[in-house]
């Protein structure tokens, strides 16, 4: 009889989720899948079966597979990065003994702030390429020149665009990581001190080993994340009706390119998202083979 | 601000950007809102169409098309007011069953509404005054012999210059684009750069430019390939990107090429911007402004703007398509001091019809009058085909040649295939 109940309390927690996942995550999947075989031009019901030409398309289009170069780049350097300082913020944070939750909440509030409003910070505030952006003028006052930050012509936009999601996901990781270290068993700390262990020998001992299942999960959620950037680089460095060939991630070519001026070229759209979906669900599979060889 | 006026004149029909940046003033806050119809249903003979605008930026706008609206008697009309990415908006809207019955669109309506049989034929409606719009316009709005929009009011782009930061200097109004390049870097200094077209560079608004004034079309006639792969367009290239390379071209100001601001504030002498800046431009330069199109490039060049146009459609699908269109030809055919106010009325802008130009206080003269020329003159805007890859490769290639110094050739080679397959792609 309970069991019984317990189904039906199951049932009515997870339906839901479950219908919510279905319509709104799973259909549009099989949908895109389906729609990535046909010329879908402003329609949902194409009828014109094309195979795999909208694949051969966008893998021929050097502007495409130029984005997946810097989808690559971008998630190699930003990933390392953020897991490196958020970690290094919890590791600061969490051997605090006052001010540990004024502190918490100060690297924390970057996370609330949209990451449209910041790459304007960026874009207007501290990078533009005049005499009177923040970042020139302090380099015009140490006798240096205006830089031209985003306009191309040079690399140094992804100083831009790696900082400012730096500044923005940072926080959000420290906590992640604040709850692991503070699940570690402190005896094992103290049996560790006792035998003589401390500073590095410790964090690459302890700490890291019993952060492994946080560790995983941010990686996850960073890789993800980084694969699905689109705001601060559309914001950094698009312009009304343009947006250069340089600093281009997939899913703003495929924005441009599939649904730019009202057009809609759903095929070729959702050949771009099972290409991109394919892309995540290899890296992922890869993490988790790395991490549990590593656990043997 | 006026965002999406803008984003009708973008380079490669590429629109997006209604999130963009630099217009913070116009960004949409607020959400959609229908407003009730003011005239009594009893008029109204039973018939309620639903008519969509985007979000115009100047001040009065909403006012105005509700007022317009609740003037018509012969159905009660209920005007949607579209803030936020429209475009989007619409062409989703546009594939469901629920369909707007009069709608403004970019250019009067895109290659994928036409052939998706989205937009009811007007070409019948406009027949008998359609000598009286734009000529550039209404080829533009002409596909197949046919006409799905009805066009409203004409934004344009054009070249503004300092007439006494140019005497100064002891140069003449560019009419060609070495005497552009040379003015630009006798005015420049320190403080005031020469010429002004965007943070990056001017390739993204200036570069379908290039094909036009040097004297090319984008496609032939036939439209089955590109018609600019010449090596007068190469040269013209290759002395954007020489220019790139000098001090007269300033790459970075306070604003995007389609705010004033940096004419404005002094940040440039000479600036390419947009037609809807005149107010703020002449308000803080008074008479020390011209107008100018972008100057002729090469041996067989010749000068060109680009212009945009909204269009009023009517969905072919709607429930009242008769009336709809009876709505659109009240409106947008009949109603010409309606169509003078809305041109002339909120911003600068230019009536879509011949006659109504004179009517339009602003440009009775100044920098108004002649720029109202220019785009009967040597108007240009993107072929209804010219799809948004196509535009993506091209602006991609033309920020190679000139901010990293690829060979115009080579960066171009393929280019002539890529057009033809997409091309016959399109028209299948």
């Amino acid at each position: 009889m309970t069991r019984h109940r317990g189904g039906l309390w199951f049932a009515a927690f997870t339906a839901p989720f479950a219908v919510g996942l279905l319509i709104f995550v799973y259909v549009p999947i099989v949908w895109s899948a389906w729609l990535s075989l046909f010329e879908a031009r402003s329609t949902l019901t194409p009828t014109k079966f094309v195979g795999f030409e909208n694949y051969q398309a966008l893998l021929a289009d050097p502007l495409f597979r130029d984005s997946l170069v810097v989808f690559a780049a971008f998630a190699l350097v930003i990933v390392p990065l953020t897991y490196v300082c958020s970690l290094g913020l919890a590791l600061l944070l969490n051997g605090l003994k006052w001010g540990q939750a004024f502190f918490r909440s100060v690297f924390f509030i970057p996370t609330a702030v949209s990451y449209v409003v910041a790459a304007l910070v960026w874009r207007f505030g501290f990078f533009p390429g005049t005499r009177f952006g923040l970042v020139n003028s302090l380099i015009r006052s140490l006798g240096g020149e205006s830089v031209n930050w985003l306009g191309g012509g040079n690399n140094l936009y992804w100083v831009a665009l790696v900082s400012v999601r730096l500044w923005l996901q940072s926080g959000f990781y420290m906590i992640l990581f604040i709850a692991g270290l503070q699940r570690i068993p402190p005896e094992t700390y103290e049996a560790a001190a006792l035998d003589g262990a401390h500073g590095w020998r410790v964090l690459r001992y302890i700490t890291l080993p019993q952060l492994r299942a946080t560790s995983a999960a941010v990686i996850m959620l960073l890789l993800i994340n980084a694969f699905q950037a689109f705001d601060e680089f559309y914001n950094l460095l698009g312009s009304i009706g343009s947006y250069p060939p340089y600093g281009r991630p997939p899913l703003v070519h495929l924005y441009l390119t599939a649904l730019g001026g009202g057009q809609q070229n759903l095929g070729m759209g959702g050949a771009g998202t099972m290409i991109l979906a394919s892309i995540i669900v290899l890296f992922g599979l890869a993490q988790n083979w790395v991490l549990n060889r590593g656990r043997r | 601000m006026n965002l999406t006026r803008r984003s009708v004149l973008g380079i490669g029909g590429l629109a997006a950007a209604a999130t963009l940046s630099a217009c913070g003033s116009n960004s949409g806050l607020g959400g959609s809102s229908s407003s009730a119809p003011a005239s009594g249903a009893a008029s109204a003979g039973g018939v309620t169409l639903a008519q969509w605008y985007h979000e115009y930026g100047e001040a009065g706008v909403k006012e105005a098309v509700e007022k317009y609206a609740s003037e018509y008697t012969a159905a009660t009309v209920q005007v949607k007011w579209n803030t936020g990415d429209y475009g989007k908006t619409l062409a989703a809207q546009l594939l469901t069953d629920d369909v707007p019955d009069v709608f403004e669109v970019e250019q009067g309506g895109s290659l994928d509404m036409i052939r998706a049989g989205q937009l009811a034929d007007l070409t019948d409606l406009i027949a008998p005054v359609k000598d009286d719009f734009n000529d550039a316009v209404m080829k533009r709005f002409t596909f197949g012999d046919k006409v799905h929009g009805i066009p409203q009011t004409i934004d344009m782009q054009l070249l503004y210059y300092r007439p006494s930061v140019l005497k100064a200097a002891g140069v003449n109004p560019p009419t060609t684009f070495e005497e552009l390049v040379t003015a630009a870097n006798a005015v420049a200094t320190g403080d005031m750069g020469g010429f002004f077209a965007g943070n990056d560079g001017g390739i993204g608004i200036l570069g379908t430019l290039l094909v036009w004034a040097s004297g090319h079309t984008q496609l032939d006639d036939a439209r089955t390939q590109a018609a600019f792969l010449t090596d007068d367009f190469y040269a013209a290239l290759s002395a954007y990107r020489s220019f790139f390379q000098t001090k007269g071209l300033l790459k970075a100001a306070s604003a995007e090429w389609h705010s004033g601001a940096p004419f404005v504030n002094g940040e440039t002498a000479m600036q390419w911007g947009g037609l809807w800046s005149l107010p703020d431009i002449v308000a803080a330069h008074g008479e020390d402004v011209g107008v100018l199109p972008f100057p002729k490039i090469g041996a067989g060049g010749r000068p060109a703007v680009p212009f945009g146009a909204f269009g009023a459609c009517v969905a072919a699908k709607g429930k009242n398509v008769e009336a709809a269109k009876d709505f659109v030809k009240w409106l947008w055919i009949d109603q010409t001091e309606k169509q003078v106010d809305f041109s002339n009325s909120y911003g600068t802008h230019i009536p879509a019809r011949k006659s109504l130009v004179a009517k339009a206080g602003k440009l009775a003269s100044g920098p108004g009058a002649e720029a109202a020329k220019l785009v009967a003159e040597c108007g240009y805007a993107n072929d209804i085909m010219w799809s948004g890859p196509l535009g993506e490769t091209y602006s991609a290639n033309v920020s190679n040649i000139v901010k990293d110094g690829k060979d115009p050739k080579e960066a171009f080679a393929g280019f002539a295939e890529q057009v033809a397959a997409e091309l016959e792609k399109l028209k299948a």
